[in-house]
């Protein structure tokens, strides 16, 4: 992977950001530095209170980091007004939640247009948008439903297009698959392979090895920090046939 | 792959040895790519010298050994239907895995979480490559059905790396 700053959408240097103090100081992201490439699918894997999902919410302009940078398509984002951060929030990033926080009272549809609309665009484009992209995600004929009438799988795909209305930079996923079936949770791995495919950026915190597995790059996170960096790309492991025990059909 | 495997696809109906390679490569899918085109002689040469398959050379046809019709013997039948009735299921071997872990802590000869790290990496690289081929599978394919299967042992075997993770992390923590 092209290492130069340019092709980098994502960067962090030094994150940090601490709760509490003194004895009851908690280190929840604990000095990281990240890169994400144009294009990647970055997953972040660890368990349950390892600071990965408050990573997230830094890289995406959630929240505030307590010390460190984060830059965004060369943009410098800790240090932004909260306006700007809000129209970064709106523009620049696609959130995907374990919830999936969809407004209940809104249609399909109009859960997808939604940001679009907030950015300004006419009513007519951002719905012509969101039809597109609940095309993309398989759920034409349920674009006039309401989120109570779709299954858990169809929701977090609903949501999978709103997060791609303002065509952001980089979509960030926090567990996505944590409230599906392992049936939609293959809807889902297929809709991110599909968004990997066409180029999309990706950083997916999640502790499903089926969907980390997708992933270009793998970084494990344990007390804040990452301990542990793979490239899960390039060459087979040639072990498909051991795994299945096909090793030898001599008896 | 037991010989069972080879007598079991002859229970169809007598059959050349291809046919018996294509009817595995069916069930298998990309699985079988890793299968040697000559194994599935060499058991039948084996089951024919146990007397549990007999065979015939097709009529008109060259001496090739490929142009041999296998077909069950009874005492065949007989084992293939013992085996189906067999109840056996590989054992995963996690004993190992397990004594390393132990073994590298007492000794302090290496991090046992950083040997959990190493084999999740390796895990997770055959977790992508069974899952995309799983994914490449068409619907109701047999061989996707297998493919499932390695899936979801993969991620079984991943758990219970996390559990192995907490449980050393926790000791390293206390020690």
């Amino acid at each position: 992977m092209n290492q130069t700053p340019s092709t980098q959408v994502l960067r962090a240097r030094g994150l940090r950001k601490v709760y509490g103090r003194e004895a009851g100081l908690v280190r929840a992201v604990d000095d990281v530095d990240l890169e994400v490439a144009a294009g990647e699918t970055l997953a972040v894997m660890g368990p349950s209170g390892c600071g990965k999902s408050t990573l997230l919410h830094l890289l995406g302009g959630l929240d505030r980091p307590s010390a460190g940078e984060i830059w965004l398509n060369g943009q410098r984002v800790d240090q932004m007004s909260e306006r700007a951060l809000g129209r970064l929030r709106r523009d620049g990033v696609g959130f995907v939640f374990q919830a999936f926080h969809l407004m209940d009272e809104l249609t399909a549809v109009e859960n997808v247009e939604l940001p679009a609309l907030l950015a300004g665009r006419s009513p007519r484009a951002a719905r012509r948008r969101a039809a597109e992209l609940l095309d993309r995600v398989g759920l034409t004929d349920r674009a006039s439903f309401l989120p109570s009438a779709l299954s858990g799988g169809q929701r977090q795909r609903v949501a999978i297009a709103r997060a791609l209305s303002n065509d952001p930079l980089v979509v960030l996923a926090d567990e996505p698959t944590g409230n599906l079936d392992s049936e939609a949770t293959l809807d889902v791995l297929r809709l991110f392979e599909e968004l990997h495919e066409a180029g999309q950026t990706l950083v997916i915190v999640t502790h499903d090895a089926r969907i980390a597995a997708t992933a270009d790059r793998l970084v494990t996170m344990r007390d804040g920090a990452f301990v542990d960096e793979t490239r899960l790309t390039g060459g087979s492991t040639g072990q498909l046939g051991e795994l299945a025990g096909l090793t030898g059909l001599d008896g | 792959m037991q010989q069972e495997v080879v007598l079991a696809l002859l229970a169809k109906e007598p059959s050349h040895g291809y046919e018996l390679r294509a009817r595995l490569g069916q069930a298998l899918g990309p699985l079988g790519d890793s299968m040697n085109a000559g194994q599935i002689y060499v058991t039948l040469t084996r089951l024919e010298k146990a007397g549990l398959v007999s065979s015939e050379r097709s009529a008109g046809l060259a001496d090739r050994p490929d142009r041999k019709v296998y077909e069950l013997t009874a005492a065949g039948q007989q084992r293939v239907a013992g085996w189906l009735a067999e109840v056996s299921w590989p054992r995963p071997d996690l004993t190992e895995f397990h004594l390393k872990l132990i073994a590298a802590a007492a000794a302090g000869l290496a991090d046992p979480v950083a040997i959990v790290d190493a084999q999740r990496r390796e895990l997770l690289r055959r977790l992508r490559e069974a899952q995309r081929a799983a994914m490449a599978e068409p619907d109701g394919s047999a061989a996707g059905l297998l493919l499932e299967g390695i899936v979801l042992r993969l991620q079984a075997d991943l758990r219970w790396l996390e559990a192995c993770e907490r449980n050393w992390t926790t000791r390293r923590k206390q020690s």
